[in-house]
C-alpha cells in the first residue's frame, strides 16, 4: 500500500519556515513493526483527512526509553531522553500525539522531570476530540455497523493514565453492538507485553497472559477486538493465532476502525 | 479495690507494651530512605478520607466490602463501649455513661447490633477463607503462620463480640431482678435472647457478666499488643498509608536523580558530574527502599487482591505481589531485630533480593500496575520490583539475555529491535 499524500519531517517544513501544529510521534513499533505501520498510516491519514498541521520526526525519532526503564535501566532511559528532549526542544515542539501508549506514558509523565515538558495526548484522544468536533463522522454503510465489538484497556493508557473514554468513543459513533470484556476499564488485563516483556520469554506458569487475555476476548463472542496499543494489537494477534480464531475476530488498532469507518 | 488495681496494672502494662512495639515499628520503618510526601496536603487527606476512612477501593467486590464494614463500624463504633470500661475499671463505677439515659440506651442498642453483625460477617469471612475455595486465599504464600494469623483474628474477634453480648445478656437479667449495683440502663436487642442460656441465680449471673467484662477488656487489650505481631496493623496504618500514598499518575515511575547528573554530564562535557560516592542503584535490601515502601509492608493486611488481579500470578507464574510485600516486612523484621541484637545493623550475609524474593519473581512483572489498583489501602508492591530490577541490571547487569539484547539495540539502534536508525522513516514510501 502506497500512501497517496505525503507526510512531512519536522526537518523539512522547517526548511520551509514553518512549525508544525502538532508533532505524531510514531514510536519503534509503529515504524518498524510491519502491523503496526498500517495503523501508523491509519493515524497519518486521519490527521490528513482533517487538515491538521503535523509533522514527524522521522529518523531523529528515537526510542522513547520506556522499555529500558521499565526493564531496570535508568541509565539508558535517562539517555533516550534527554537527547529526544534536546531534539524536541530544539524544533520547539509544543504538542505531540503518540501512537503507542507506552510512548505517551513516558513523555507525559516522565520527561518533564527532565527537563521536557509537552502537551502529549495519545492518538485515541484526538480521535475523540475530533469527532466532538464533527470533523471525523462515520460513512453511511460502513463495515462496522451491527457488528459485536469489544475493547481491550491497554495498561499504559487505563489504568496508567486513566484515559477509559475516549477509544470508548470512537466506537460508540459506529453504530456497532458494544460489548464490555469482564476484565476492563481499572480492572482491565493485561495483554503480556508491559514491562519490557514484550523483549524476553515469560517465565514458566500455567499458560501465557495474552492466551488468558485471548480466551476472555473470544468469551465475548465479539467479532472485532479493539486495541490502542502496539504491543496489545501482537500479544492479542497471537492470542487468536494459537486458539486459531484469527479468522473469526480481528484486532483492529481504534485508529485503523476509526479510518476503515470513516472511509480514509 | 483490689479489681480496680489489677485493672490499672494490666491496663498500664497493656500500654507500655504496645508503645515499645509501636517504637520498634516505627523505628524500622524509619530505616527506609526518606522521601518527601508532604505536598497537596489536601488531596492527601482526601484520599485517606475516601480510600481509608471511606473504604472506597474494597467496594470493587460488594459482598467481602459489606461484611468488612460491619466489621469495621463495628470495631470503631464498640469502641466507645471499651472507653467506659476502663473508666469502669480504673474508678470501680458500674456503666458510668447510664446516666446519659436515652442516649446511653441508643448506644447500646447500636452496640448489641453491630456486635451481631461484627460476629456474623466474622463467621462468613472463616468460612470464606477455609472451606471456600477463594483463590486470594489459597496462594503459596498463604500457608502456615499468615494462615493460622487470619484465622486468629477472626475467632478473637467472635469470642470477644460474644464475651460481649453475654456481658449485657447477664447485666440485663440482674437489672430485671433488681440485684444491687445493676441498675436499669441499656437496651439488649440482640442479649436478651441469649437470657434463657443463662443461670437464675444472681451469684451465677453475677460470676458470668465479671467473667465476660474481664475476658472483654483483657480480650481487647491482648489484642492490642497482638496487632505488632501480625498483619492486623492495617487496622491503624491504612490511615497514614494512604495518606502518604503515590498521587502521580500510576503510570509515572520516579526518575533517579542520582543518575540524571551522571547523564547530564555524559550528554553535556561543560557539566561537571556529580560530587560524591552513590551508594547504591536500586533496591538489594530494605534499607534501600522509602520509608513508604516499609509502611506498605506494615499496613499490607494479606488480603491477596493484588495477587488475584496479577496477570503473572493467575497464569501460573511464581510472582505474587502479595508475597513481594510480606516478603519485605519479614526482612524488615529480620533486620529489626539484628539491630535490636548488636545495637547496629550487622552484616548478615542476607538481602532482599535473592533470600527472599528470586530473580523469577522480579522478572515475571508486565509493570501492569494491576496490583497497585487493587489495594484497598494503596500499597505500591510495584515500585519494590522495580528497585528489584534497578539494582540486578545496574548493579550486577545480571538481566534475561534477552533483555540485555533489547538494551543493546536500543544503545545502537535506538529501538529495542535490530533495526537501523536510518530504516526508521521508511514507512513513509511503502
Amino acid at each position: 500500500m502506497t500512501s497517496t499524500f505525503h507526510i512531512p519531517t519536522v526537518a523539512e517544513m522547517q526548511a520551509k519556515g514553518e512549525t508544525p501544529d502538532i508533532l505524531f510521534w510514531v514510536g519503534c513499533a509503529g515504524s518498524f513493526d510491519e502491523r503496526a505501520q498500517r495503523i501508523t498510516k491509519d493515524i497519518c491519514k486521519i490527521l490528513n483527512h482533517v487538515g491538521i498541521k503535523y509533522a514527524i520526526l522521522g529518523v531523529e525519532e528515537s526510542c522513547t526509553g520506556d522499555p529500558a526503564k521499565r526493564a531496570g535501566n535508568e541509565f539508558l532511559f535517562q539517555m533516550q531522553a534527554m537527547t529526544n528532549i534536546q531534539v524536541l526542544q530544539g524544533y520547539a515542539i509544543k504538542k505531540i500525539v503518540t501512537a503507542c501508549p507506552h510512548c505517551f506514558n513516558t513523555i507525559k509523565n516522565e520527561y518533564p522531570g527532565l527537563g521536557g515538558h509537552f502537551d502529549v495526548i495519545h492518538h485515541t484522544q484526538l480521535i475523540q476530540s475530533l469527532i466532538d468536533e464533527g470533523k471525523l463522522r462515520p460513512a453511511d454503510g460502513h463495515e462496522f455497523k451491527g457488528k459485536r465489538i469489544t475493547y481491550h484497556d491497554p495498561c499504559y493508557l487505563g489504568r496508567a493514565n486513566e484515559v477509559y473514554e475516549a477509544p470508548r468513543k470512537a466506537l460508540e459513533v459506529l453504530d456497532a453492538e458494544l460489548v464490555e470484556l469482564k476484565r476492563c476499564r481499572s480492572n482491565g488485563l493485561c495483554c503480556g507485553a508491559g514491562g519490557a516483556q514484550m523483549f524476553k520469554e515469560p517465565e514458566p506458569g500455567r499458560k501465557d497472559v495474552n492466551i488468558e487475555r485471548t480466551e476472555e476476548i473470544i468469551s465475548t463472542e465479539a467479532n472485532v477486538v479493539a486495541a490502542a496499543c502496539p504491543f496489545c494489537m501482537t500479544m492479542l494477534r497471537d492470542g487468536m493465532k494459537a486458539k486459531e480464531k484469527e479468522l473469526d475476530i480481528q484486532v483492529l488498532d481504534i485508529a485503523e476502525i476509526t479510518a476503515k469507518a470513516n472511509r480514509l | 479495690m483490689i479489681s480496680q488495681l489489677l485493672f490499672f496494672c494490666l491496663f498500664f502494662a497493656a500500654i507500655v507494651l504496645f508503645t515499645v512495639n509501636a517504637r520498634r515499628i516505627y523505628r524500622n520503618i524509619t530505616l527506609g530512605k526518606s522521601i518527601d510526601c508532604s505536598d497537596n496536603p489536601q488531596k492527601r487527606i482526601k484520599t485517606m478520607l475516601l480510600v481509608a476512612f471511606g473504604q472506597k477501593k474494597m467496594f470493587k467486590n460488594i459482598l467481602p466490602a459489606v461484611l468488612h464494614l460491619f466489621v469495621y463500624l463495628g470495631f470503631c463504633i464498640i469502641n466507645i463501649e471499651m472507653l467506659e470500661i476502663i473508666i469502669d475499671g480504673l474508678f470501680g463505677t458500674h456503666r458510668v455513661f447510664s446516666s446519659a439515659g436515652n442516649i446511653y440506651n441508643m448506644l447500646i442498642y447500636s452496640f448489641e447490633l453491630l456486635a451481631f453483625a461484627v460476629l456474623t460477617s466474622c463467621f462468613i469471612f472463616l468460612t470464606r477463607r477455609n472451606v471456600s475455595r477463594i483463590y486470594r486465599f489459597r496462594g503459596r504464600e498463604l500457608t502456615a503462620w499468615p494462615k493460622t494469623d487470619a484465622n486468629i483474628i477472626l475467632v478473637t474477634e467472635i469470642l470477644l463480640m460474644t464475651a460481649f453480648l453475654f456481658m449485657n445478656a447477664a447485666d440485663f437479667k440482674l437489672q430485671q431482678l433488681g440485684f444491687t449495683n445493676y441498675h436499669q440502663a441499656g437496651a439488649f436487642p440482640i442479649s436478651q435472647y441469649l437470657q434463657g442460656l443463662l443461670p437464675d441465680t444472681p451469684s451465677s449471673l453475677v460470676t458470668i457478666e465479671r467473667f465476660c467484662w474481664w475476658f472483654h477488656i483483657i480480650g481487647v487489650l491482648a489484642f492490642l499488643n497482638y496487632l505488632p505481631l501480625s498483619k492486623h496493623l492495617h487496622i491503624i496504618l491504612a490511615f497514614p498509608n494512604t495518606y502518604f500514598s503515590k498521587l502521580a499518575p500510576k503510570g509515572k515511575f520516579e526518575n533517579m536523580a542520582s543518575v540524571t547528573g551522571e547523564v547530564r554530564a555524559m550528554l553535556d562535557p561543560s557539566v561537571a558530574p556529580p560530587a560524591g560516592e552513590i551508594s547504591r542503584f536500586g533496591v538489594k535490601d530494605v534499607h534501600d527502599l522509602t520509608w513508604k515502601n516499609l509502611l506498605d509492608a506494615y499496613t499490607c493486611t494479606e488480603c491477596g487482591r493484588c495477587t488475584a488481579a496479577c496477570p503473572a500470578n493467575i497464569t501460573g507464574k511464581l510472582l505474587s505481589p502479595r508475597k513481594i510485600m510480606m516478603d519485605t516486612r519479614d526482612r524488615l523484621e529480620e533486620v529489626g531485630r539484628n539491630i535490636d541484637k548488636n545495637g547496629s545493623f550487622q552484616d548478615d550475609s542476607k538481602s532482599l533480593i535473592d533470600h527472599y524474593i528470586s530473580r523469577e519473581e522480579i522478572w515475571a512483572c508486565t509493570t501492569c500496575n494491576a496490583c497497585v489498583e487493587q489495594c484497598p489501602v494503596n500499597i505500591n508492591p510495584l515500585e519494590i520490583i522495580m528497585g528489584l530490577r534497578q539494582y540486578a541490571i545496574m548493579e550486577e547487569s545480571m538481566a534475561p539475555a534477552s533483555i540485555n539484547a533489547m538494551f543493546s539495540n536500543l544503545e545502537n539502534n535506538g529501538a529495542p529491535w535490530k533495526y537501523a536508525q536510518a530504516d526508521r522513516a521508511n514507512w513513509t514510501h511503502m
